[in-house]
């Protein structure tokens, strides 16, 4: 596989308002053709950073480069990006097709090549048979596939999409993030979404950034975030993680009851300082081998089958929260365990990651 | 339309009674008044004519009825060109702001319509502020004649029924999604083309509200033209008011009159048609709407 090139540039970009600081000095690069997430909790500074992207805000320092071209200043009617609203934005007096045809009226190209062009993603979209509809007249899946179409037809350099599937509900949401991946690998444009789901940023993204607070945790494809997350905050936002709090150590973290959870401490944890052991719920067995790493018993609070897995909560003497565990149905079958049952858990050494508290 | 439940109706009576006291059988009457002869001596002679309304078709009369209609036309687009960027400002402001601007944009009409016009004759009169306020800044010729004109009558019509057009276009404009805006934008039109493709047609029907408000008061108006037109026959109001309390025919008055009427039957009429067109053409396609 060849270099992939970088298609956006974020430099060191910030933005304020007033006193609040929405984005602080966020670096970040985009490459061609991928798809990418803005992740974090609401008011981390994602949808400022989107807006900034589209051109309807403008950075109070940094740059942004757009194939190396600094489009930080340039109005969003003279950008090669287009932004799908979180709310669609579709126009309420125009049907379907002008809805779609309106970015390209605006280029001023001719009615055959408009005509040609709004058909074909009209039938990719699958809203041929609405063409002639109003807005109001569709329903929530229909509404955001014109919204998509109308950003889409544009052929944009970069597509901006502020929580796409947050109107929809649960099970259309699933089908849509599968959509929207074939959709974005059919026309070839790089995707930028924001979201404050982090599932769904798993399942779409080829990578992602990680943002609190106006500032990046982390940036990288969502198997690495989520196998090694950057600090504690990335570790707890992104899936599931267990924690143990105590006291870092040369070679583990040492938990209040005194017991000691073997794992690999970064450098810039110095041994007695505040830490936190994590795993994450899949890494744990139940009833391990005698020569695993990590051990302990717990008491089995509760438990749910989940088709393919059984979670459990655990009490164990390790953390004030029960430990959650995940096992495959399978070993569930093997070894079955109900709840009260007194059971052994127990994780190797490099399946935990030790972060400062 | 639904057939309204009986205890509507019950609810609706005493306005309806109201509306055929005072509306509706006044009316007919000179409605009636209209077909009779003028006595000689003032007064009503009881054999029926139409007499009065080829009258009112009469060069002299339609000329007034034409000159009314391009006054109050001309006030409806002035008021209608500032009350929209009024609004549009308004509708811009911070939220907690609005309300305050729109309490000042109408606080005039909690005084009196005459005493707000008598304002105007302070401001216009040949020695009144405007020209002590050009000889303050030096101006030392003859003071320009502003009152008794029509230019008087139209910045009278414009200020009294401003507010409407203002409270009629903020409407719309105050419930338009701002991401609209921002997708034509975004889309790459320019602010101008956004105005006109995407803001200017939503919000249409409040203008066409504030429009034919201003222009239906203002075509049968007779106090403004009579305390700032000068007395001269301007509008058809005046002419009205002259046919039943100076020249003592009222059987004519009562035609032009009736003449009013129509053209702001035919006003409301257009309009609510314009209306009912947009809706219903949304609501018989509606019909079909299942995705």
């Amino acid at each position: 596989m060849s270099e992939p090139r970088t298609l956006l540039a974020i430099d060191h970009v910030s933005k304020n308002f007033g006193r609040v600081t929405a984005v602080d000095g966020i670096s970040l690069d985009i490459r061609e053709n991928e798809f990418f997430a803005l992740l974090g909790p609401s008011g981390c500074g994602k949808t400022t950073l989107l807006r900034m992207l589209a051109g309807f805000e403008t950075p109070n320092d940094g740059r942004i480069l757009l194939d190396g071209r600094d489009i930080a200043k340039t109005p969003p009617n003279k950008r090669p990006v287009n932004l799908m609203f979180q709310s669609y934005a579709l126009f309420p007096h125009m049907s379907v097709r002008a809805n779609v045809s309106y970015g390209l009226e605006m280029e001023r190209l001719p009615a055959a090549e408009i005509r040609s062009r709004v058909d074909a993603i009209l039938a990719t979209t699958e809203l041929v048979p609405f063409a002639d509809r109003k807005p109001e007249q569709l329903s929530g899946g229909q509404k955001q596939r014109v919204a998509l179409a109308r950003a889409l037809v544009k052929r944009p350099r970069l597509l901006l999409l502020d929580e796409p599937l947050g109107a929809l509900d649960k099970k259309l949401r699933g089908a849509m993030q599968l959509e929207l991946k074939r959709l974005q690998h059919e026309v070839g444009i790089t995707f930028v979404i924001v979201t404050h789901d982090q599932e769904e940023s798993l399942v779409m993204a080829d990578r992602m950034a990680v943002l609190k607070d106006g500032r990046l945790l982390q940036c990288d494809t969502p198997h690495a975030i989520y196998e090694h997350p950057a600090d504690r905050f990335v570790a707890d936002f992104i899936g599931v993680m267990n924690f143990v709090p105590g006291k870092a150590a040369t070679d583990g973290v040492v938990a209040a009851n005194g017991a000691r959870i073997s794992g690999k401490v970064p450098a810039t944890l110095s041994p007695g300082a505040s830490a936190v052991a994590s795993v994450r719920p899949e890494r744990i067995r139940l009833f391990p081998e005698a020569q695993t790493a990590n051990r302990t018993t717990g008491t089995v609070e509760a438990l749910a089958y989940q088709g393919l897995d059984l979670q459990l909560h655990v009490r164990t003497p390790l953390s004030p929260k029960p430990f959650l565990v995940r096992v495959t149905a399978d070993a569930a079958d093997r070894r079955p365990v109900a709840s009260g049952d007194q059971v052994e858990l127990g994780w190797d050494a490099a399946d935990v990651r030790v972060f400062a508290e | 339309m639904k057939h309204l439940p009986s205890r509507s109706s019950l609810l609706m009576a005493p306005a309806l009674a109201w509306l055929a006291a005072l509306m509706v059988v006044p009316c007919a009457l000179v409605l009636a008044l209209a077909f009779f002869r003028r006595g000689i001596y003032g007064g009503i002679e009881y054999t029926f004519t139409l007499e009065n309304f080829g009258l009112v078709f009469d060069p002299l009369y339609a000329g007034i009825f034409l000159n009314s209609a391009r006054i109050a036309g001309t006030a409806t687009l002035i008021a209608v060109v500032i009350g929209y960027a009024a609004a549009y400002a308004i509708a811009a402001a911070p939220r907690r702001w609005q309300p305050v601007f729109l309490f000042f944009a109408v606080l005039p009409f909690w005084s009196n319509y005459l005493i707000r016009t008598y304002a105007w004759i302070v401001l216009l009169n040949r020695e009144g502020l405007i020209t002590q306020l050009l000889r303050w800044f030096g101006y030392t010729g003859e003071p320009p004649s502003m009152l008794y004109t029509e230019g008087a009558v139209i910045a009278g019509l414009v200020y009294n029924y401003l507010p409407f057009v203002i409270l009629a276009c903020y409407a719309p404009l105050s419930r338009l999604n701002p991401e609209l805006a921002e997708a034509s934008r975004d889309l790459g039109a320019s602010a101008a083309t956004t105005f006109r493709r995407v803001i200017l047609p939503l919000t249409v029907p409040g203008i066409a509200a504030g429009a034919v408000f201003v222009f239906v008061l203002s075509i049968g108006n007779f106090v403004t033209p009579a305390l700032l037109g000068g007395g001269r026959f301007q509008m058809i109001g005046n002419l009205v008011y002259d046919q039943f309390l100076t020249a003592n025919d009222w059987p004519f008055g009562a035609a032009l009159a009736m003449a009013l009427i129509a053209i702001m039957l035919l006003v409301l009429m257009a309009q609510a048609l314009a209306a009912n067109r947009a809706s219903g053409h949304a609501a018989q396609v509606g019909g079909d709407t299942d995705g």
